[in-house]
């Protein structure tokens, strides 16, 4: 297991912070100590723009993605009575997960085109006059796709969760006049919140490396961390590559670091 | 098993290699002597087992080109297609994964210095003195003047097979081998904006508010932009191939101030993206490559290839050869593009809208009217088809832009790589971040 990790995980990393700090020119590389990559990275005016987009993405993302993934979860969990029914309808949720990511992001592009279905249905509805410019192409179509791609990764371990916990602590909560609402923030809440943690480093790590899904639905118009990053690779700058991607990581282990003070995962399992 | 192959390969050379000299000879004379047979060699025995593996951008990385080389010279062609970046990123750092590249002239000045490649013996180029001479003196008549950018003869040519540094002359070592070459403008879509258009700096132009697009490959996007903003008048450059800092700072100041009032529906960045930004009439005026053009037509939605005053942005494209290449692989890649120049590709490419780079032996490969029609701007006789069968232009139509002395005759500038191109990089991905 250490060995696996070491040579799959901590190897790459540390070949990724060396070669952040050698030199480049237009297209070739050579190993160096110097500062500059980072220098530059740290003082660039898009280096905070881009993050701030991100974290934008990142932050709205997750409140999305946990607001559906904890709704459709708990349905699942309390309200399916059967055993057989519910783990029909939790495959169903899996269902669209059968194709490539891809393939799911794309297909919101002619939905959401000029001429596409949900502008035509608009304005035959008589709801709007002339189509809609910002369903597509914009942060909102991001947003739409992170959260349609990504809720399934909040619901899997809140539902999960949900499972596991003790029916008959609810029982006693109800018994003891507690209201619905009483019991779902004073009992569900505070024990499913290990699912709800796993579930958000999920999400937050994917949105927050995420570089496909913003360049098509944003139709190359935003940036992000990782285009960024891709944009720098594909331009032979890989030390300057290597260096964003140390600071995405660094930001990223933060975040999760801030996330794991809440809930001890490892206590709660 | 790559590796096996190679080995067999190399026991049998020792065998066939003077062999193989003479008959190069032989086979020159006779294709000298104008038959252009295309056939395989005696020795098609031994370079069946030959697999070479090309990579390019999707242009010319078609199947239908690797299926016709096993059909007539007999050994493998693997494509791989991919975007532009990627190519100069896989020729620049990653020689043993191909033999032959597939590259523009201006990625060939940034990745040749890498030392990947190696130059060809133009005297073992059949047709090389039927080369247009856009690629060998770099002017298409005598007359020509040479357009600004990145000129490909002013990187096709190096002193030795060996040779680092560019030459000005026919030296005999050329870096690349023309393939296609093509000159670009802006795409319109005639039916969704109704009226002339005829300058770059519509692409600006307020009334097309969020429905205009660019190209986000930063080397050719910027120079889109330059043509764009001295259209416009805004700034007049000394070289739009190689501009000063100055220069750059103006352009993307101009373009990211229309980006955030909104002019822009989207950027592309690769050939489909712009297919389907055009058909779906999410942008009705945008930088297009020519194929994209009849990708849209052929779906029935107008489309136009739109010649304006200031004149084309050009692009070209050849064949290099991997370093790695030796022996019977590198035999089999000299009779691979003496094939390529010997015009069944040539044909095939020009009924897609480009040039090819010897189009007098391309012409045997086009019916009269298809030649009237792609090369020399007259009016169709018939239904023009492209290679897939599907029909493009209704009998009666003429090329937009006309011949390809109109055309070529035309070009502005050329794709190319500035001195400053890091320096436009930062800036280029300020303007898309902004």
């Amino acid at each position: 297991m250490t060995l696996i990790l070491s040579f799959f995980l901590l190897l790459p990393v540390i070949a990724i912070f060396a070669v952040s700090f050698w030199q480049s020119t237009a297209y070739s590389y050579s190993p160096a100590f110097i500062f500059e990559n980072y220098e530059f990275l740290l003082s660039s005016p898009v280096t905070l723009s881009v993050y701030i987009k991100t974290l934008m993405f990142t932050g709205i993302t997750w409140a999305c993605c946990l607001l559906i993934g904890f709704t459709v979860a708990y349905f699942l969990a309390f309200h399916v009575r059967s055993l057989p029914i519910q783990i029909g309808l939790f495959l169903l949720c899996t269902v669209p997960f059968w194709t490539s990511n891809i393939i799911r992001m794309i297909s919101w592009i002619p939905f959401l085109g000029r001429n596409g279905i949900a502008n035509n249905t608009l304005l035959e509805l008589g709801l709007i006059d002339k189509p809609l410019e910002w369903l597509l192409f914009s942060d909102f179509a991001v947003i739409l796709a992170f959260v349609h791609l990504f809720t399934l990764f909040m619901i899997v371990p809140i539902f999960n969760s949900m499972m596991r916990l003790d029916r008959s602590l609810i029982e006693a909560a109800v018994d003891a006049g507690a209201s619905g609402w009483q019991v779902l923030c004073n009992v569900i809440i505070p024990l499913t919140k290990p699912g709800i943690m796993i579930g958000s480093i999920f999400v937050i790590t994917l949105v927050m490396g995420d570089f496909i899904t913003v360049r098509f639905m944003s139709g190359g118009q935003s940036a992000s961390v990782g285009r960024v990053i891709s944009n720098e690779i594909a331009l032979l700058q890989y030390p300057a590559a290597s260096a964003s991607a140390v600071i995405l990581l660094l930001t990223v282990l933060i975040m999760i670091g801030i996330l794991l003070r809440f809930v001890d995962i490892r206590k709660e399992l | 098993m790559k590796d096996i192959i190679g080995k067999s390969h190399r026991s049998n050379l020792t065998k066939t290699g003077k062999q193989r000299r003479l008959l190069m000879k032989g086979a020159a004379a006779t294709v000298a002597a104008g038959t252009i047979t295309g056939a395989p060699m005696i020795w098609a025995q031994n370079i069946k087992n030959v697999t070479l593996r090309q990579f390019g951008t999707g242009v010319s990385n078609l199947n239908d080109v690797a299926d016709k080389v096993k059909e007539d010279l007999g050994f493998t062609l693997e494509m791989t297609a991919l975007d532009s970046d990627s190519v100069t990123q896989r020729a620049a750092t990653q020689p043993k994964s191909f033999d032959i590249a597939d590259i523009e002239y201006w990625i060939c000045k940034k990745v040749w210095p890498a030392g990947n490649l190696q130059a060809m013996d133009t005297s073992r180029i059949d047709n090389y003195d039927k080369i247009v001479g856009i690629f060998r003196d770099g002017k298409l008549t005598p007359e020509s003047t040479i357009a600004q950018g990145t000129a490909p003869h002013s990187v096709g040519f190096v002193d030795g097979p060996e040779g680092k540094e560019f030459v000005d002359n026919e030296s005999g070592w050329m870096t690349l081998i023309p393939t296609i070459y093509n000159a670009d403008t802006l795409g319109i879509r005639p039916d969704l904006i109704g009226r002339d258009i005829s300058t770059w700096a519509e692409l600006l132009n307020p009334e097309f508010k969020g429905k205009a697009s660019i190209l986000d490959i930063s080397s050719i996007g910027i120079m889109d932009a330059a043509m764009v903003c001295e259209a416009m008048g805004e700034i007049s450059y000394g070289d739009k191939g190689n501009m000063t800092r100055e220069e750059i700072d103006k352009t993307m100041a101009i373009f990211t101030e229309a980006k955030k009032n909104g002019q822009f529906r989207a950027f592309w960045k690769s050939f489909d993206e712009s297919v389907n930004l055009m058909s779906s009439g999410e942008v009705v005026i945008q930088s297009m490559w020519s194929p994209a053009i009849t990708a849209v037509r052929a779906k029935g939605i107008p489309c136009v290839y739109q010649p304006l005053k200031e004149g084309y942005r050009s692009w070209g494209g050849g064949l290099g050869l991997s370093k790695n290449l030796s022996g019977l692989e590198l035999d089999a890649a000299y009779e691979y593009i003496n094939w390529y120049l010997s015009g069944w590709v040539g044909g095939y490419l020009m009924r897609q809208g480009y040039y090819s780079a010897v189009p007098e032996t391309s012409k045997n490969f086009m019916s009269e009217d298809e030649w009237g029609f792609w090369f020399e701007g007259k009016p169709a006789q018939g239904d023009i088809v492209n290679p897939q069968g599907v029909v493009m232009e209704k009998a009666g139509a003429t090329r937009d832009g006309g011949s390809f002395e109109e055309r070529m005759g035309s070009v502005a500038c050329w794709n190319a790589v500035m001195d400053e191109n890091q320096y436009m990089v930062r800036k280029w991905n300020e303007f898309i971040a902004a």
